[in-house]
């Protein structure tokens, strides 16, 4: 990012090239609904587990899609897998199979996912 | 007598599957827990002797179940089963009566006509050989619907059946060839020798006619035999093991054993007693409906038996129950798909031994990453004490006509109530126990039980059937568990509220989980029967189908449970009803996506048509006009 | 030329396109189920983007049906549709026959009901209302809650019905968005006290001047725009309700307590063109909306040679839109005619 382009807060970027979307590709394998997402923060607005700690499905959706998995890793178990984030979805995401899958994924993928 | 070569294949079939058969029961009853085996023991030399030879009569032979559920279905496999049963009792006798000795080997009795051609020239023999022609013919007719199945599965009354794989093909075609080779090696031979009955006789005058019968019989009689020695030699390899299998589970499912929610030899024997006899593909919601037909239990049943991975298939099933209670062999369906979903995380896994002929079991525990509690973010929490607690449900919080509904009705009880989750509460947990994960599940068992247990109620009412049967099944509580439909009902029997009818007409969809779930199918009926006209819909009870909303299919797409819903809903508002009622709020979301008619749940109604006495209508209101007061 | 059309339906579409076609020239029948034309333009106080009063449209459709070749029929419905390889027959409720050269149906569409997103609560909670509840608030000058008091929190709810596979929906009804930036605007002016906010999936304010709205809601009036689908309404122990939304852009969940919610309803196939649909073999697409027979070039044309489409029944647009629309039909009717005689 020298000879042109701009300079980004190393720290702070999303690197596009570097980062290990293995796990994102696993869940649109199993759960094709997955790439429907558009963010709009419904399944974190309804979420049982967000009443009582930090956890944002809507977060943790986007930074898997974009290959930042250790605080999706780190959260995911908080999820009690209720089911509301699912019947809540304006565009069908099966939201439960997804943090299922995303579980798996880290389980097969361990170190490797990173 | 000199030693014919042929009866070679059948001797060594017959005697390798009574020695696997008889040590494989073996093996199976020293895997049996200690408690499991004295069941049985006591079960085999008590009551559940008897009850178990009436059931094998029954079931095994007769196929009672299946003939209930599909004539055509059932009359196919009881020619089969019940025809050959017969064929082996009475050839046996007829060896015995007719023959040179009065014990003789078993091949004396199925090659009887080859090696007493003469006879049935006298009027018993006559008499006799005439039964025996009944019998293969009874089983003859069987095996053309069997063939007509495998072409056209309309003709058996069924929507689709078990795909087979190679080794069941090439058995099947064994089984196939057993009884038109005995029909054409008895008629040649009959017809050389100028005997037999009215099949054997008539076909073989025929033949004798136009070929050398005597010569003609002999490669027949070998066909026999070469397909009789295939069948038994390959019997355990397919399905087919299914007809020893299911004599030893129906000894020990009378005894009192069940299947429990680990794997162990009960649903090992229950995996192997299933035939593909297809009824459970047929009952399928998921394969009438969302075309999905390669997940359903008799495929679940292969994919344990082959070793292949079950992980897809037993997480794609709606575990509705419909499947359970129409599998004639009563195999526990759907607790085995559990203790698949359950695999995915420790137990047994298992192993093919001794080219698939033995199975063993190997401990393989699953390294999860996570170490620790998954939910110990959750808070210390206060109860309030009370008589009477409500839980509405994490998916009733979705559906806020049935909170209102039964804050309404709860009010209007008088009794000492408190609404637990009223401001969203933990959720019960079954949920991530459908998903296999019992121990996270457990976490949040213990967190809600400490509520139920501080606040010192009596009675916990829930409006979500999902939460019913958690509570009562998992739980280990002291109070009474009620679905809301059941407390309303003790409501109306006490006399503690008064209700106007409505002039409405409605159809009750059953919940999986509060009617073949949990047994509940009468209380929300008489309770709807207390406020409108309840008309039937043909699917009521036991048969009642999924709204496809289902927990319990982690898998499924919206898609495909709308299509599932808009099926159900055609099926519920047929008889044009005014409502559609309910007892989930699930079901109620789903069903109301895919209908105009009103979707209610049986609350709202009994919230329309409770008459409130004047005092107690403002009680909410003057509590908390009094509370923002600062009075209380 | 003495050419009979049919216009079926009464509201914006349908007045201008007989209104146009009784200028070229041709005998109209304006059939209308309701009592009154005008369709749902008789029910809005303002219209976007520039926030005049919809009674001047209101006032230049009837100018423009006031012709002695327009015969508007109110309150009239049709039973029977038939088509001939002339012309087509079409029958009302009380059994006149109309005799047509050409039909151009013009049905409009009606707004999602809201009571079917039950975890909103309209009709549950006292003071949940949709948009058209609001606009009949604005025309009677008084916005009140239930108990007749002013409210001092007002949150709109984008996206109703519209985007949602839950409701069975979709498509972007397009136009809901910028009617909700317009109904915000409204509410502070008659409320100058109130606090007003808008809970949207995504902005679209794809017409002229509505992004300028946009800009004008958030500078001058001051309106809180937070992305965040709202997920569930509940009421509070003191009537108020609690909604429940994660503000995805600061990416934390939002608390809060409102007055009076407004749901943003989307638009849907009206009744009356299910009817339609269904007496005269016209199609529809998997909006459920009619389809016209080429969605570029022949967007008024229909599956049925003689029949065309005006305004909304055929998709959500806006009243230039649907006006245009129907323009263009009267302008395929007269090509019909002339391909037809030569």
């Amino acid at each position: 990012m020298d000879k042109f382009g701009f300079a980004i807060s190393k720290g702070r970027q999303i690197d596009w090239e570097a980062n290990n979307r293995k796990v994102a590709d696993f869940i649109r394998e199993n759960e094709p609904s997955f790439k429907l997402c558009i963010a709009c923060g419904g399944c974190t607005a309804t979420c049982t587990a967000g009443k009582f700690t930090e956890f944002s499905l809507r977060e943790l959706n986007i930074l898997i899609h974009r290959g930042e998995n250790t605080k999706p890793m780190n959260d995911l178990k908080k999820c009690m897998l209720c089911g509301k984030c699912t019947l809540v979805c304006p565009r069908g995401v099966n939201t439960r199979n997804v943090v299922f899958s995303a579980r798996k994924a880290f389980q097969i993928f361990g170190d490797d996912a990173f | 007598m000199h030693f014919e070569p042929f009866i070679i294949p059948f001797n060594i079939g017959l005697y390798f599957i009574l020695i696997y058969v008889v040590t494989r029961s073996i093996v199976w009853f020293m895997e049996l827990s200690r408690p499991d085996k004295l069941r049985l023991q006591r079960g085999f030399f008590g009551k559940a002797f008897g009850q178990s030879l009436k059931e094998i009569f029954l079931e095994s032979l007769i196929h009672r179940k299946i003939l209930k559920t599909n004539p055509r279905l059932g009359y196919m496999h009881m020619s089969l089963a019940f025809g050959w049963f017969l064929l082996i009792l009475f050839g046996t006798i007829e060896a015995d009566v007719f023959g040179e000795s009065h014990l003789n080997a078993p091949y004396k009795a199925i090659f009887f006509k080859f090696f007493n051609p003469d006879h049935g020239k006298t009027a018993f023999e006559a008499a006799y050989a005439f039964m025996m022609d009944f019998i293969l013919a009874f089983i003859l007719s069987g095996l053309l619907i069997a063939i007509l199945k495998r072409f056209s599965t309309k003709a058996v009354g069924m929507k689709k059946t078990t795909k087979l794989k190679t080794i069941d093909k090439v058995a099947l075609t064994s089984l196939w060839l057993i009884f038109p080779s005995r029909l054409i090696a008895e008629s040649l031979t009959s017809g050389a020798y100028g005997t037999g009955s009215f099949l054997t006789g008539s076909l073989g005058s025929l033949l004798a006619s136009f070929l050398p019968a005597r010569e003609a019989a002999y490669p027949f009689w070998w066909l026999y035999s070469l397909s009789l020695g295939t069948f038994f030699v390959l019997l355990p390899l397919t399905r087919y093991l299914h007809i020893p299998t299911e004599l030893f589970l129906i000894f020990m499912r009378n005894s009192g054993i069940s299947t429990g929610d680990k794997a162990g030899t009960f649903s090992e024997v229950q995996v192997h007693s299933c035939s593909s006899c297809g009824i459970c593909i047929d009952q399928c919601q998921l394969n009438s409906s969302a075309g999905i037909n390669n997940i359903q239990s008799a495929y679940l049943m292969n994919a344990i038996r082959n070793n292949d991975d079950t992980g897809e298939i037993a997480q794609n099933c709606l575990l509705c129950g419909r499947c359970d209670l129409k599998c004639p062999v009563g195999i526990e369906l759907s607790p085995i798909r559990m203790i698949q979903r359950r695999n995915g995380e420790s137990q047994f896994n298992y192993a093919n031994t001794w080219k698939g002929y033995f199975r063993n079991r190997q401990n393989q525990v699953v390294q999860k990453p996570t170490s620790g509690n998954a939910y110990d973010y959750l808070p210390e929490k206060d109860s309030e004490n009370a008589d009477v607690l409500y839980f509405a449900g994490c998916m009733t919080h979705l559906t806020p006509s049935i909170k209102n509904a039964m804050t309404t009705i709860l009010d209007a009880s008088g009794l000492n109530w408190s609404f637990i989750d009223e401001n969203g509460g933990v959720c019960c947990g079954r949920p991530l126990m459908l998903a296999g994960q019992d121990k996270e599940a457990r976490e949040l068992i213990n967190y809600n039980s400490q509520i139920i247990w501080k606040s010192g109620a009596h009675t916990l009412v829930t409006s979500c059937p999902i939460c019913y049967k958690v509570f009562r099944e998992s739980y280990y509580l002291d109070v009474e568990v009620l679905h809301h439909t059941q407390f309303i009902n003790n409501l109306i029997e006490e006399g503690s509220v008064k209700m106007n009818f409505l002039n409405k007409r409605v159809t009750y969809h059953t919940p999986c989980e509060l009617g073949r779930g949990s047994g509940v199918y009468d209380e929300p009926k008489d309770v709807i029967r207390h406020v409108a006209r309840l008309e039937s819909t043909g699917f009521d009870d036991e048969n009642s189908l999924c709204c496809g909303g289902s927990l319990g299919n982690i898998k499924l797409s919206s898609v495909k449970r709308r299509k599932i819903a808009f099926d159900v809903t055609a099926e519920l508002t047929k008889c044009n009803p005014d409502y559609v009622t309910t007892a989930c709020p699930l079901c109620k979301k789903t069903l109301a996506q895919a209908t105009s008619t009103r979707v209610a749940d049986i609350s709202e109604l009994v919230a329309e048509a409770i008459v409130i006495p004047a005092a107690k209508k403002n009680k909410r209101q003057n509590l908390l006009v009094r509370q923002s007061a600062g009075i209380i | 030329m003495g050419k009979h059309v049919v216009v079926i339906g009464g509201g914006t579409a349908g007045m201008e396109a007989a209104g146009q076609l009784a200028k070229e020239g041709f005998e109209v029948s304006l059939v209308e189920k309701e009592e009154e034309t005008g369709g749902h333009i008789k029910d809005w106080y303002k219209l976007f983007p520039d926030r005049r009063n919809s009674s001047e449209i209101r006032d230049y459709l009837e100018k423009k049906v006031t012709s002695k070749s327009i015969r508007i029929m109110t309150g009239t419905y049709i039973e029977k549709f038939h088509s001939y390889r002339d012309g087509f027959s079409l029958f009302t409720q009380d059994g006149t026959e109309l005799k047509a050269d050409a039909v151009v149906v013009a049905t409009g569409f009606d707004l999602f009901k809201s009571e079917k997103k039950e975890e909103y609560g309209y009709g549950i909670y006292d003071n949940v209302i949709t948009s058209a509840d609001l606009e009949a608030m604005f025309r009677k000058g008084k916005i009140s809650m239930s108990d007749g008091m002013t409210p001092k929190t007002v949150g709109f709810v984008h996206c109703v019905g519209s985007r949602d596979e839950k409701a069975g929906n979709f498509y972007c009804s397009k136009l809901c968005c910028v009617t909700a930036v317009k109904q915000a605007i409204e509410v502070r002016e008659h409320l100058p006290e109130s606090k007003v906010f808008s809970f949207y999936m995504d902005m679209r304010m794809g017409g002229a001047y509505y992004e300028e709205l946009y800009r004008e809601a958030q500078e001058v009036w001051g309106i809180n725009f937070i992305r965040g689908k709202v997920s569930e309404a509940s009421e509070s122990i003191n009537n108020k309700i609690v909604i429940k939304v994660e503000d995805t852009l600061a990416g934390r969940p939002l608390k809060m307590e409102l007055d009076m919610l407004v749901l943003m309803a989307g638009m849907e196939m009206s009744e009356g063109g299910n009817r339609i649909a269904a007496l005269s073999g016209l199609k529809k697409g998997e909006n459920r909306f009619f389809a016209p027979l080429d969605h570029h070039f022949a967007n008024n044309l229909s599956n049925v040679k003689g029949v065309f489409f005006a305004g909304t029944c055929t998709a959500p647009m806006n009243i230039t839109e649907t006006i245009s629309h129907a323009r263009s039909a009267v302008s395929e009717v007269i090509n019909y005619f002339n391909n037809t005689n030569s």
